[in-house]
């Protein structure tokens, strides 16, 4: 292959799909106009954490279609998913599942429906509670997605001449995209339509497909445009099972739209944590001992392993270290993927801790970072293909203005305002996924680019038209790009940070067949490349850096500036992503100082699901807020060079603020959020 | 009942409970306003009533009979041009909303509404804080918001 001309990635190409948007004219899963007598459904959510539904009386004057339950459910084929064995079984696992579905002529007929219906259920006692001396604790045999649950290497009982032993935890976070996930559903003979907002078409189509006993072929998923995710729609949600089960039945083309509150129990949250990190050192600050433990949970249905301690693994040498995972399982909603899962809780234990020993220490916490810093990575003993943290801590502390900061907390007053400044590293790993690509020759000097990718509002459509164009050596106006439809050549999940790299490699490959060949039409697999690829050693860093101001008052606090550099290999759209890693740090604002599901050990259910009770941050909470990035070159990655970069921006970033916190107050938050309540009686 | 909707009038023989919202999406077939809460919560579906920006999951839409009614598919304005410039959304979800929401907010301060961080000593309704806080009712999930303001405050100036 031969290196083409950039000419396009790398420019601040606006979104491709940008007009679409601000004018109202892109399409959502629910805003489909389809043939048919329209049905409307509604989910019915269980009041109970555990028992049975032994029955489900139905009013014959209610004005709907039908009320499915597992009664008279369709039977699924059996699924890897317990999740989506929706209306399968009388039994209850957590307060919120779909026990029954509602369909009506009008979605308000449906929605009385479902408030009218009479559930008669056995109710069991129930555990909602995480807690570390819960007996049924285990060590799951991997962690997600296939890591040792443990690690270790030397003695971490060894005594440090400095140490801190620290336990910090997170509560339960929910994702809440602006869209709820939604899907219109429709028969055409034995071939089944989805219109269906999630992050991975093919894998929905093949999920459903399989539960219906459909071929790959019977199946058709559309996501032209989602409207967010944040790994929570991942992969199928029970609402794509639901509406597809009743429009089978109903025999009408079924929409179903979850309510908002749905999607704090049915499509997945962030695991609460509680996670102790020792850290010993010497009185110099050369690390000796990282010792990182976490407890999360899991539902009774599904074992979700979060893989909250393995960014540790990865961050600073120490001859003594250890990691571990211990998960509890309980009667409540399966927690699945958040921005980040695994390193945005897991660093903010060890970062938090980091600057409690540089406190410890009397050190600067960013010579503390520095001077640890591995010469391989401390895992796997490989080199990096490329770390530039060091980089990234030393230019971003030169940008945000770090030099005469006092190491003391409590220095800083301004009118009623405490002032402080914080930092923390950020890491993420890079990774491809095997996808492909087709490219087809329109004869009208345009080519059109295929892949059946999804576009979540991170700018893949955009940064796909811009490697397509440059690899054929044409302006981007030439290139039509076609992704969000399962029927195109197979793409992996838009999730892991990976989607650049994964469907870019892909579209690569193709366009460079096409000019190599001459030929009208090329389709490119990356599987074997990426087969043949060396996994180990590949991370993006960064460097999170916040200024605070805490009200004496009040204990309110305000994050005055926050401040990411990056090091994630080639940047390939700088408008797109300077967005990408300023909404990952606006999200990682929100687990410092917003985001909570508060637990209700008593119903077994978070009772703070809505919008105006679950806080996520608002155009006022967002003042100063900037990105940089280094320009870091590492060409064993992909054909791009490019890393991820969706999820970093919420790794460290909460950490950051939270040791801003203290260096403004000198109160330690270690149980995030940190509310005011948590502040006010110790300032 | 009758919708008037970007100018254009609706006979509809809608369900009394139907919502403004609904009765824009499900059966006028305008998307544009998104439903995020349907609890006025969120700000995704927020529409001009005579000018003046309101969530429209919280207003029947019997309630409204021959008020002029703008969605974003009726809203040509310089705040669109700003957000496309300034990468003011990513998913584009709560784009619809906050555009309208923008809109409605600029008369608001033409009109020399004041807000909650008003001070009243004569200071500009719109400074960085003052959109910040007058936009505060429409939430974005991505974090767009520090691309909003520029881009709202440059459609102010136009």
């Amino acid at each position: 292959m031969t290196a083409t001309a950039r000419r396009a990635v790398g420019q601040p190409l606006q979104r491709v799909e940008g007009p679409d948007k601000v004018t109202g004219a892109a399409k959502y899963a629910a805003e489909y106009q389809v043939d048919g007598d329209l049905a409307y459904a509604w989910v019915v959510q269980s009041p109970v954490a555990r028992g049975r539904l032994a029955d489900v009386q139905v009013d014959p004057l209610l004005d709907v279609i039908a009320v499915l339950w597992h009664g008279n459910a369709l039977p699924l084929e059996d699924s890897d998913d317990p999740e989506l064995a929706v209306l399968q079984s009388d039994r209850i696992s957590y307060r919120g599942q779909a026990v029954a579905l509602v369909v009506a002529r009008s979605l308000e007929a449906a929605r009385r429906g479902a408030q009218e219906l009479s559930l008669t259920i056995e109710k069991e006692p129930h555990d909602a509670v995480l807690r570390t001396d819960d007996p049924d604790l285990y060590t799951p045999d991997v962690v997600n997605p296939s890591f040792p649950s443990e690690t270790s290497a030397g003695d971490v009982s060894v005594e440090a001449p400095v140490a801190v032993d620290v336990t910090y935890t997170t509560p339960a976070l929910h994702n809440n995209p602006m869209e709820p996930h939604a899907t219109t559903a429709l028969w055409s003979g034995d071939d089944l339509i989805l219109y269906d907002s999630n992050q991975h078409p093919a894998g929905v189509a093949a999920t459903v497909g399989a539960l219906f006993g459909l071929e790959p072929d019977q199946v058709h998923v559309v996501t032209e445009h989602v409207g967010g995710g944040f790994g929570s729609k991942g992969t199928a949600r029970p609402n794509a099972v639901l509406a597809a089960m009743a429009a089978k039945v109903t025999g009408h083309p079924v929409k179903l739209a979850l309510p908002r509150r749905a999607l704090f129990s049915m499509v997945g949250h962030r695991t609460p944590t509680i996670q102790r990190v020792r850290l010993g050192a010497t009185a110099d600050g050369v690390l000796q001992v990282i010792d990182h433990e976490a407890y999360s949970q899991s539902s009774r249905l599904f074992e979700f392993a979060e893989q909250t301690a393995v960014a540790t693994r990865h961050m600073y040498a120490a001859p003594n270290r250890r990691t571990g995972h211990r998960l509890a399982r309980l009667d409540m909603p399966t927690p699945r993927w958040m921005r980040a899962p695994g390193e945005a809780p897991g660093m903010v234990a060890l970062e938090c801790a980091m600057d409690e020993l540089a406190v410890a220490l009397d050190m600067d916490p960013i010579e503390l970072r520095v001077r640890n810093e591995p010469t391989v990575d401390p895992d796997s003993g490989k080199p990096f293909t490329s770390r530039h943290y060091v980089e990234c801590l030393r230019q971003g502390a030169a940008r945000f203005g770090w030099e005469d900061r006092d190491l003391r907390p409590r220095q800083r007053r301004e009118g009623d305002w405490w002032i402080g400044t914080g930092v923390a590293g950020a890491t993420y790993p890079t990774m491809a996924q095997p996808s492909t690509a087709r490219v087809r020759d329109l004869g009208t000097q345009e080519f059109e680019v295929a892949i059946a990718a999804a576009d979540l509002g991170t700018g893949a459509r955009t940064i796909l038209t811009q490697i397509a164009a440059d690899e054929l050596g044409v302006p981007v106006e030439r290139v039509r790009l076609r992704i969000g439809d399962s029927t195109l050549p197979p793409a992996s999940v838009a999730g892991g940070s990976s989607g650049s790299a994964s469907w870019g490699w892909a579209v690569t490959g193709a366009c460079r067949a096409l000019r190599e060949t001459g030929k009208s039409e090329a389709v490119f697999d990356s599987s074997e490349l990426i087969a043949e690829q060396e996994k180990e050693g590949k991370h993006a860093f960064g460097a999170h850096f916040a200024e605070v101001r805490v009200d004496a008052v009040t204990g309110e606090v305000r994050v005055s500036r926050l401040f990411g550099m990056y090091a994630c290999g080639r940047i390939l759209n700088p408008r797109t992503a300077r967005s990408q890693f300023l909404g990952g740090m606006v999200m990682g604002m929100g687990m410092a100082l917003h985001e909570e599901g508060v637990l209700d050990p008593a119903m077994g259910d978070w009772v703070n699901h809505d919008l105006a009770e679950y806080h996520i941050p608002a155009h006022a909470d967002v003042e100063s807020v900037e990105a940089e990035w280094l320009d870091e070159q590492d060409t064993s990655l992909n054909p791009m060079g490019s890393k991820g970069i969706g999820e970093i921006g919420i790794v460290g970033s909460p950490a950051a603020i939270l040791n801003a916190i203290w260096h403004a107050t000198g109160v330690r938050v270690r149980d995030l959020p940190a509310r005011l309540d948590k502040i006010l009686p110790y300032l | 009942m009758i919708l008037v909707v970007n100018g254009v009038e609706h006979e509809l023989d809608l369900d009394p409970r139907t919502t403004l919202l609904d009765a824009l999406r499900e059966h006028i077939g305008l998307t544009g306003a998104k439903k995020g809460c349907d609890h006025g919560q969120c700000g995704a579906c927020t529409v001009l009533l005579d000018g003046r920006r309101v969530n429209s999951c919280l207003i029947l839409a019997v309630t409204q009979q021959g008020t002029p009614i703008t969605t974003i598919e009726g809203i040509d304005h310089p705040v669109q041009r700003g957000f496309l410039e300034h990468d003011g959304f990513q998913c584009g979800y709560c784009t619809p909303g906050q555009i309208c929401s923008a809109v409605g907010m600029l008369d608001e301060v033409a009109q020399g509404w004041p807000s909650a961080v008003t001070d009243g000593g004569g200071d500009d309704l719109l400074s960085d804080a003052e959109v910040r806080e007058r936009m505060s009712g429409n939430l974005c999930r991505c974090g767009a918001y520090a691309n909003m303001v520029p881009a709202i405050k440059e459609a102010a100036a136009q």
